[in-house]
């Protein structure tokens, strides 16, 4: 699997100073009540800041200098949890910056109507409109996303994809879509343009990292639901602590009723603002993910789902078996050794650059001892592939030799008066019918014979199988093979089902089916015949090369145009939700601690006796107080990091993640804050703070 | 805690289980309609109800319809019990001539039995008319058991049933939960309670004539029931001798055995079970006992065998049988280990100290052992009914009745809605949990989503916010009626909207009615039962619609001991933060004065 991923630093000095400021910018009302966790403990600063006040008057309830230090810190918490949205949501800006820098102005040609010859007028990229046709010829840029309408012409796309091959673009079927950026090599194209300039994918995305139009996502909402009803709980439990703490003053005779800043102090403690803060920042850090995967999710709703996919359709080629076939055997026509035929093969493909001519070298090499030879030393002319004539080739002096598909070759050779086997016909039948693919061998008039050009699995997806298996994924290879060639490969390829001869219906009803039965499915396409089942796909990811059709199917987009990347997508989705749930219950699990102390602190002087609770042994009932919410605050930020990146995840069974996530968040959550909360109140006394 | 105390839970919980494993797959078949013996006998009586009451048995309702349907009977049923109550004075069955229930008491008694609660803010011999017990109390005894376990059973089909809004219909699951489960395990148990020595009568109380007579000094009191003082500034007393002592009677065995059995608790006399005419003989105590969680228990079972995967139901009675076994211990340990203050006092005749735990508040019949079980296991279940005093246990001992409704009745809880209440907080752990593993949560292959939760979250919320909100109106309003000062006070108080919003209705004792809190605790009683029940059913009408998720390895196991730690853990942490500070105001700073005196 292609790792594409473009490692950020955490923390850049230009996005974290940016951040910095930014969380001072949210702390308007306004951007504050969105988050209702959040919301509470702004007011619970605001509170604890007038209190100060009075207190600076005279007459407040308790030293001025400790309710400042605690309405400091509630309001570090609220800035900290901005800082940690700013953060992530800074790192989605500039890898979205990053992005669309990669896309220059070009001059473009525009065409008054489709046809070559038409009027032409000079226009800078940034001009086209939706629906302007272009004319795009060798060496030129294509100026704009779009489809090909005219023509046929071989485009690199390597400043996309990083493939270095030149792939076809032709007016018409599944290969018209044509992406800005990509260049022509050779012949020409006309392309009407698909978007108007800030419509583009790139775009949209770009929109939604910057936040305005991010929506929460089903379980952001649900997850939303459960805090606000803890912090509801907690603020009933502040609250009514305080006639309790009054009825115990004058039952036990001693001490005063508990402060409201100790009040608002443990309230601030319970609410679960370590994933209340850091909520936000995790769902965009998750978009973020996806960008630095190359892969451009149009909405978070799109990220969640993929985390909960558990069918994923395949498609055979380039997915499971490598996109490009290798040669594994040379079929002679009757009367011909299969040497000649070998060596006619292997001349033909020595300038063949292309993956499958490479592999027709090495076998000949490996089988039957042909060294290869220098084109240069041959006196030889290669002879190019082209769209139309769909063969390649060599003249050597008198010989030219020239390989491709069976019709191609057949026409090549009755045209100049040859005759086609019957025994080549009946040996590229049988190829076909393996899911082979025949490439047939002539030199001049006369066939030689065929190639054998298989589908090859590649290399480690069984383990990749396997772990989806364990993930509780079940896999499904689509192939247009009859079923005899995809049981074959799908048993190699260890799927767990495979859809032969698939039909763009037959796909949509295996989908369908699936859906019915309480299934998420998964599929990537490219093709226009694959959008009625990308668009029923609960996630659908168009490659970038893929039609206009696809891609407005799809929910994702790929840059890389790599199928394989379903499995890193489901691993990002997951791993979204798992960094939810995990800082839930680490934050939830954090407030036996603060009970313990802040408790004992507040009652010291009703109830002295509540001192044996002070299990951390914290110096003074003000520092007891003052370390929790020191460490409240301050968890949020050392958390950031583990909310941009998310936590570990490594494919395993429900159960074995469960466990793991129990113990390192549960547990850990539990015990954590008894050790920070004890050296904060070390620090604090050190430092003679209190 | 003794050999003693080891040996009778270690029997109570074998034996509860043998019986609630057969009586699990018993109700699984009343509820999915299958036949069965009983329906052979009586199919008949269940048709000629249904006739008579215009029941159409096949029409289906969706969650609007069988909530409006639960609300309405419980409702009309409370209006009736409430009419009954203060109009009991002409009403037949009333030899003892008990007069009109006051109009605050009979409210809260009329919310308390409709509720499932059976709080008693009255004394039964001395309040209620034999009619009252008879056909309104013991009547809705029944009554709200079995619209307990209709709740439960709407909610249980919500999982099992795929893309439907049906739910089953709420007169059908009423009419066979009462004619096939709670009426004939009610009548064998009230058989063996009449054998055992319990009444069953109609007449009226029976007067003894003391071999010797007592005599004591009472305070004279004014009109207003308060104490007058003489010229010395002290209270004026009077001498008093009685001779004779009034026996109260009446039809006891019948009421026990649902009051037991139905989590209701209500008892016919005012100590409840600690009286001799309720709890005879030790068996009847054990049997008792086992009535208390036996449904609530074997609940668990039908809900296993209904789900069809019974692993499902032992993982929920594991969670259960977590949260109260430690409790169990804990509250025999300290009622054992007795008050350190007291064990040093030499008060033996010949200066041996006191020693061996602390009986106060106990039945010598029933001793240490066979009161530290009832009160762990009466408010772990839903009953609330007692064999000793929990306002005179140790502090800590008394911790443990409090904070086993704290949790919120799911650890058995009530029939019913102890099970509901559980599925609630296994909602939430599922949530988190599959969150965790990185899936949208789902349970029994239901996807667990923002409607869910939106319920669950009111279902977890409502109880606390009733106690908190409750105790702290009393509180703040001066916390009368309390009968010790200090802790011990506030923990009456806590107790008593504790156990009334939870409908458990057992009491710390100590506490004395009054019409603020007669008034109070009927809305936390009718809060805490119908705003739980009516999120069960939405909830319940929701997951009936959805699709069911097969299941991989993908899927969180919900039947493995890491779910049943994870559920446990998740009970007794939103137990714990909620009224971790009450209970350090209450019980806890109360204990630790007591260590460090």
């Amino acid at each position: 699997m292609t790792e594409h991923v473009k490692a950020r630093k955490l923390f850049e000095g230009e996005i974290t100073r940016k951040a910095i400021l930014e969380s001072f910018k949210k702390l308007g009302p306004l951007h504050m009540i969105k988050n209702p966790v959040m919301f509470t403990v702004y007011v619970g600063s605001i509170l604890t800041t007038g209190l100060w006040l009075q207190a600076l008057t005279g007459k407040g309830e308790a030293a001025s200098g400790f309710i400042f230090a605690v309405s400091l810190w509630l309001w570090f918490t609220v800035i900290f949890a901005n800082f940690a949205e700013a953060m992530a949501e800074g790192r989605g800006k500039a890898q979205a910056d990053t992005l669309r820098k990669s896309r220059q102005e070009v001059k473009a040609k525009k065409l008054a109507k489709a046809e070559k010859d038409a009027k032409q007028t000079e226009i800078l990229s940034g001009d086209l409109r939706k629906g302007d046709l272009i004319l795009v010829e060798a060496g030129d840029f294509i100026a704009a996303d779009g489809e090909a309408v005219v023509g046929i012409a071989m485009v690199d796309e390597s400043a996309i994809t990083g493939e270095s091959a030149p792939v076809v673009r032709e007016s018409g079927g599944d290969r018209s879509a044509v992406t800005g950026g990509t260049r022509v090599i050779s012949d020409w194209l006309i392309v009407r343009v698909s978007s108007n300039p800030g419509e583009s994918f790139l775009d949209r995305m770009i929109s939604m990292v910057e936040g305005a139009k991010r929506q929460k996502t089903p379980n952001e909402i649900a997850l939303n639901i459960l805090l606000a009803a803890l912090t509801i709980v907690f603020l009933i439990v502040c609250a009514t602590l305080l006639p309790f703490s009054i009825y115990s003053v004058v039952a036990s005779g001693a001490g005063k009723a508990v402060t409201v800043t100790v009040l608002a102090a443990l309230f601030v403690c319970l609410a679960p603002t370590t994933i209340g803060g850091l909520l936000s920042a995790i769902g965009i850090a998750g978009m973020d993910r996806m960008i630095q995967a190359n892969v451009i999710a149009m909405s978070g709703r799109a990220v969640e789902a993929a985390g909960d996919v558990d069918m994923l359709l395949l498609d055979k080629t380039g997915t499971i078996t490598l996109g490009n076939r290798q040669a594994t055997e040379f079929i002679p026509a009757s009367d011909v050794d299969v040497k000649e035929l070998a060596e006619a093969a292997q001349l033909s493909s020595l300038a063949d650059e292309t993956p499958e001519g490479r592999s027709i070298v090495v076998l000949a090499k490996e089988k039957y001892g042909l060294r290869g030879q220098e084109i240069h030393d041959l006196k030889a002319t290669f002879v190019p592939f082209t769209a139309q004539t769909r063969m390649s080739g060599v003249d050597i002096g008198k010989r030219s030799i020239r390989k491709g598909a069976a019709e191609s070759i057949e026409a090549y050779v009755k045209d100049q008066g040859g005759k086609y086997p019957e025994d080549v016909r009946r040996g590229v039948d049988s190829i076909s019918r393996l899911g082979g693919t025949p490439l047939v061998v002539a030199q001049g008039k006369e066939v030689l014979g065929v190639i054998h050009l298989k589908d090859i699995v590649k290399g480690g997806i069984q383990e990749r199988f396997a772990e989806l298996r364990r993930m509780g994924i079940k896999t499904v290879m689509i192939t247009g093979d009859n079923p005899l060639t995809a049981a074959a490969i799908a048993a190699e390829a260890g799927v767990d089902d495979f859809l032969a001869q698939a039909t763009p219906e037959a796909k949509l009803k295996l989908i369908r089916e699936a859906q019915a039965g309480g299934r998420l499915v998964a599929m990537a396409g490219d093709g226009t015949n694959d959008a009625p089942a990308l668009a029923q796909a609960d996630v659908a990811v168009a490659m970038n090369t893929g039609t206009q059709a696809a891609k407005e199917a799809g929910n994702m987009v790929d840059l890389d145009s790599n199928p394989t990347k379903l499995i890193e997508v489901v691993k990002i989705g997951k791993q979204l939700l798992m960094t939810r749930g995990s800082l839930t219950t680490f934050s939830i699990a954090n407030d036996i601690a603060k009970y313990f102390a802040i408790i004992p602190a507040a009652f010291a002087v009703t109830y002295p006796e509540l001192n044996a609770l002070n299990i951390m042994r914290l110096a003074t009932p003000q520092s007891a107080i003052l370390s929790a919410v020191i460490f409240n605050a301050v968890i949020i930020v050392f958390l950031v990091p583990l909310a941009l990146k998310g936590v570990k995840y490594r494919p395993a069974s429900a159960s074995h993640l469960l466990q793991r996530n129990f113990l390192v968040y549960g547990v850990g959550g539990l015990v954590v804050p008894f050790v920070g909360i004890k050296i904060i109140d070390l620090i604090l006394v050190g430092l003679g703070l209190v | 805690m003794t050999a003693n105390q080891w040996m009778q839970i270690i029997a109570y919980f074998v034996v509860l289980l043998v019986l609630a494993i057969p009586l699990g797959s018993y109700m699984a078949k009343v509820y999915e309609n299958k036949p069965f013996f009983l329906s052979k006998w009586f199919g008949w009586l269940e048709k000629l109800i249904y006739r008579v009451c215009g029941v159409k048995a096949k029409q289906e309702m969706d969650w609007k319809g069988y909530a409006l349907a639960m609300l309405l009977f419980n409702i009309v049923g409370g209006l009736i019990l409430y009419a009954m109550e203060r109009l009991q004075a002409s009403l037949p069955l009333n030899p003892a001539g008990q007069s009109a229930v006051p109009p605050d008491l009979a409210f809260n008694t009329a919310i308390s039995f409709i509720t499932n609660t059976n709080w008693q803010f009255y004394g039964g011999e001395t309040t209620m008319s034999y009619f009252t017990q008879m056909a309104g109390l013991a009547v809705h005894n029944f009554l709200c058991a079995a619209s307990g376990m209709a709740t439960l059973m709407a909610l249980i089909r919500g999982v099992i049933r795929k893309e439907t809004k049906f739910l089953g219909n709420f007169w059908v699951d009423m009419t066979r939960g009462t004619l096939y489960i709670l009426l004939p395990l009610s009548l064998s148990f009230t058989v063996i309670l009449i054998q055992q020595g319990c009444p069953q009568t109609f007449a009226n109380t029976a007067t003894a004539t003391l071999v010797q007579p007592t005599s004591y000094d009472q305070p004279v009191t004014n009109a207003q029931g308060a104490p007058v003082t003489g010229k010395d500034g002290k209270p004026q007393m009077t001498h008093v001798t009685v001779t004779e002592q009034p026996i109260s009677l009446g039809p006891v065995a019948s009421q026990e055995a649902i009051k037991m059995l139905g989590t209701n608790g209500g008892g016919y006399f005012n100590v409840n079970s600690a009286h001799p005419y309720e709890n005879p003989t030790p068996f009847t105590d054990f049997l008792e006992l086992l009535a208390i969680l036996l449904i609530p228990a074997a609940l668990c079972f039908t809900f296993g065998a209904m789900v069809k995967d019974s692993r499902q139901g032992w993982a929920i009675l594991a969670a259960m049988f977590l949260l109260l076994a430690p409790m169990m211990y804990l509250c025999g340990q300290q009622e054992q280990s007795g008050n350190p203050l007291l064990n040093k006092l030499t008060v033996g005749a010949h200066g041996e100290a006191l020693g061996d735990g602390n009986m106060e508040g106990k039945e010598t019949r029933f001793g240490i052992a066979g009161s530290i079980i009832w009160a762990s296991v009466t408010t772990a279940a839903s009953n609330g009914s007692v064999n000793s005093m929990h306002d005179s246990f140790t502090p800590l001992g008394g911790l443990v009745p409090m904070w086993m409704i704290m949790l919120g009745e799911v650890s058995f809880g009530g029939v019913g809605s102890g099970l509901y209440g559980m599925l609630a907080f296994v909602i939430l752990a599922v949530f988190v949990a599959g969150l965790m593993v990185g899936r949208t949560p789902e349970y029994l292959g239901k996807k667990i989503q923002t409607y869910e939760m939106k319920m669950a979250s009111i279902m977890i919320l409502i109880p606390p916010l009733l106690v908190l909100v409750c105790t702290a109106v009393a509180v703040a309003t001066g916390g009368a009626g309390t009968n010790n000062p200090g802790a011990h006070g506030f923990s009456e108080l806590l107790y008593a909207f504790d156990s009334q919003s939870n409908n458990n209705g057992s009491a710390f004792a100590g506490l004395s009615g009054n019409t603020l809190y007669d008034l109070m605790g009927g809305a936390a009683m009718w809060f805490g039962r119908f705003w739980l029940a009516i999120p069960v059913l939405a909830m319940a009408g929701s997951l009936a619609q959805k699709k069911v998720v097969p299941e991989s390895a993908g899927t969180l196991p919900t039947h493995t001991v890491l779910f049943v730690v994870m559920l446990t853990s998740t009970v007794i942490i939103v137990g714990a933060l909620t009224f971790f500070p009450a209970l350090a105001l209450g019980p806890i700073v109360e204990h630790l004065k007591m260590i460090h005196p």
